[in-house]
């Protein structure tokens, strides 16, 4: 049935559009964006005093399948990205086994087709079980369908080999997606490296960890003249050498999660082990070198990094426990509180930063809504609040260090190829 | 006054009244123990439970000594081996300690934070006994005391803490105490052992000992601790005995009636000559037996 979605604030950063616009979708496309529509037997979404943005895009995710069903399935995962909104996830190959392989990018894509609420787009693995010894079949994943390269969780420390990478990656045209963190600088660290760290007793990672990996990656690239995407960048310092390779035109991208534009390392004192997360939650002082990185566009993405963990890796002593934070159900609500509402970026500005440019970055046809295109639409209630409470969370885990916060923008309807997929 | 917390987890948190009330009931728990009959009937019918997740001679005797001269009941736990590898988490093991009807735990664990998690998840008092290289609030409480009855007060003291600070839980709970009580403290080691951003604790930092006892009242020499080597924070054992070890020309810069102190157990002739530990500057004997009345008097003042 046709979906008719009326009077909603249209914000859709491709093409500026910020109107009072009726929305009509037919079977999985956007038919008509206009004032007024009127037509039959359309169920209609009244989204009066809503906003009605393009389906959110996601270009860093874990959905832990295969491998891991315990913390997340692919259907667990896509349905707490509709829960916030998002109709397009990428998902990490730190699976087991690892996405390194044309078989399991197959085995993805169709365990989406049968059980996903939204589009999952996987991102091969550089190296052979990500092991940063062997290049793994890069040419054979593009082919089998992934949008990006990346080793998450490890960074290629060989740098012949990540010259190889970015080489293959530029034929193929898609990027080569670090994560950033030299492995000896940050040894058994379990936080960022300053005064909470030795305050707490807890091993720390210097920020430096991060900026020598960058400053590598981005040599590469100058060599190389591939892309390369900076996945979860942390500290002030690595956001500077991004800023200076954008200015010599390098084809450099950068993400923020939003968990590292909200908390410092300061959250650590309460040794809640959902402040435990890599890279680690930086100094305050990062924290608003990040937000202005966002502002000036030497970051172009925010990107959840959505790591379920399971109860049994994170009720554990600090140290030991498992990195990571669950994000899709509450990265919007996130964003428009740490950056919309002081007024850091537009609402437009931020929307573009979790939809089309990821999908640019990816060379993706997605992250906006125009007529013709694949209707991927999400209704949200700005000025809505809501409580984040772990029983309401889809994800199967519940690592989040937000539980108890109260948010603003509640999404109340997201749309995935012409269906509701959500609703609040 | 009363002690209004329900644990004890570190020296940061606490007042300077809480403090002090801890050092004078430790004072009169530290006369029970000159009596022939040590022992005093307090917590007859409670229950502690020394949880001991890391391997210890001292601190566990030492409160083990405390709870019994209290009249209460003590069991023991104790594993060298993570949790994590035995597959019950330390929640759990305290989860069913505590199902046991015990009223408080005292905990020592090698991860920072360890005794944090479980006052937070249980309603029973926590006793942190040592957790990584966090804090160790009852050997910091003792430090204060043993300092205060030699001196007679804390406050405008200088003292130095040498050594493996990085590492040394009892150096962060030295630093929260004696700063809090007015004494001006100095941390002195290599760099590769001095960890970042130390000032803003309110300390002095030298790497020279020298320069950390010129004008001292009280040094507090700290382990090397070696089973943390093996990222080579140091390179050889004999080069940091001759820059970092004390020795009877270098306390001559001290005052003439400083005070040595370490929290034991000693590497001797490592950091601290044979000679040194026993002269009649050492108070590390005394240390040991304050640790008992300060501990009765943490262990009193929550379960009352």
């Amino acid at each position: 049935m046709a979906i008719l979605i009326k009077k909603g604030k249209l914000v859709d950063p491709a093409s500026g559009c910020e109107d009072i616009l009726d929305i009509l979708i037919e079977g999985e496309i956007i038919k008509k964006i206009s004032e007024n529509i009127k037509v039959k037997g359309a169920k209609v979404i009244d989204a009066d005093g809503r906003i009605v943005i393009p389906g959110l895009v996601d270009m860093h995710t874990h959905l832990r399948q295969p491998g891991r069903e315990d913390e997340e399935t692919i259907q667990s995962g896509t349905l707490a990205a509709a829960k916030g909104g998002f109709t397009t996830v990428c998902c990490m190959p730190n699976t087991v086994p690892c996405i390194d392989n044309p078989v399991v990018v197959s085995y993805i894509f169709c365990e989406a087709m049968k059980n996903a609420k939204v589009e999952v787009f996987p991102i091969g693995a550089i190296s052979v079980a990500r092991k940063g010894k062997r290049l793994s079949e890069m040419g054979r994943l593009k082919k089998a369908g992934v949008v990006g390269f990346s080793d998450d969780g490890r960074w290629v420390v060989n740098s012949q080999l990540m010259r190889r990478a970015f080489e293959y990656a530029k034929m193929l045209n898609i990027p080569v997606i670090s994560h950033c963190e030299d492995p000896f600088l940050s040894e058994d660290g379990v936080m960022n490296e300053g005064y909470y760290s030795t305050i707490l007793g807890l091993s720390g990672i210097p920020g430096e960890a991060e900026k020598v990996a960058v400053f590598r990656d981005i040599s590469l690239l100058e060599l190389t003249n591939s892309r390369l995407h900076i996945a979860h960048l942390s500290c002030r310092d690595s956001l500077e050498l991004v800023k200076k390779a954008k200015k010599e035109n390098l084809r450099v991208t950068s993400e923020v999660t939003p968990h590292h534009l909200t908390l410092s390392d300061e959250a650590v004192k309460s040794f809640d082990t959902n402040t435990k997360v890599n890279p680690p939650l930086r100094s305050r002082e990062d924290v608003q070198a990040l937000k202005m990185g966002l502002k000036e566009g030497v970051i172009d993405v925010i990107a959840t990094d959505h790591a379920p963990h399971s109860k049994e890796e994170k009720e554990l002593e600090y140290p030991e426990a498992a990195s990571g934070v669950i994000g899709l159900e509450t990265a919007l609500s996130l964003v428009v509180k740490e950056i919309v509402e002081p007024g850091l970026l537009t609402l437009k500005e931020a929307i573009a930063r979790l939809t089309i440019n990821p999908s640019r970055i990816l060379g993706i046809d997605r992250g906006e809504i125009k007529e013709g295109g694949i209707a991927n639409v999400a209704i949200v209630n700005l000025s809505k609040k809501w409580c984040v409470e772990e029983k309401d969370f889809l994800s199967l885990s519940k690592n989040s260090p937000f539980i108890g916060w109260t948010l603003p923008a509640k999404v109340e309807f997201t749309i995935f190829k012409g269906k509701v997929v959500y609703k609040d | 006054m009363k002690f209004e917390k329900k644990d004890l987890l570190d020296l940061k948190s606490l007042s300077v009244d809480e403090i002090n009330l801890i050092l004078d009931t430790a004072k009169s728990f530290h006369e029970i123990l000159e009596r022939p009959i040590k022992k005093v009937p307090t917590l007859r019918g409670k229950t502690v439970a020394n949880l001991f997740f890391e391997p210890s001679t001292r601190t566990k005797l030492s409160f083990e000594l405390s709870v019994k001269r209290l009249n209460a009941d003590l069991i023991n736990f104790s594993s060298s081996t993570s949790s994590v590898l035995k597959g019950e988490s330390l929640i759990d093991t305290a989860r069913n300690i505590m199902s046991m009807k015990v009223d408080a735990l005292i905990v020592r664990h090698s991860s920072a934070g360890a005794a944090h998690i479980l006052a937070r998840e249980l309603p029973i008092s926590v006793i942190n006994a040592g957790d990584g290289a966090h804090e160790h609030p009852t050997q910091g409480l003792l430090d204060l005391y043993s300092i205060k009855e030699k001196k007679g007060k804390i406050a405008s003291l200088n003292v130095a803490i040498i050594g493996d600070i990085m590492h040394s839980r009892v150096a962060r709970s030295d630093i929260w105490g004696l700063s809090k009580l007015g004494a001006k403290v100095k941390v002195c080691g290599p760099p590769t052992l001095i960890p970042k951003d130390i000032e803003k604790m309110g300390v002095k930092v030298t790497y020279f000992i020298e320069e950390a006892l010129s004008g001292c009242d009280v040094v507090i020499m700290l382990r090397l601790q070696r089973e943390r080597q093996k990222t080579a924070f140091i390179s050889t054992i004999e080069e940091y005995r001759e820059f970092f070890a004390l020795s009877e020309e270098k306390l001559k810069l001290a005052k003439p009636d400083a005070i040595i102190m370490h929290p034991g157990p000693v590497n001797r002739g490592v950091e601290l000559p044979v000679a040194l530990a026993d002269s009649s500057r050492s108070i590390i004997l005394e240390q040991v037996t304050n640790g008992i009345a300060v501990r009765m008097a943490v262990i009193y003042l929550l379960l009352t």
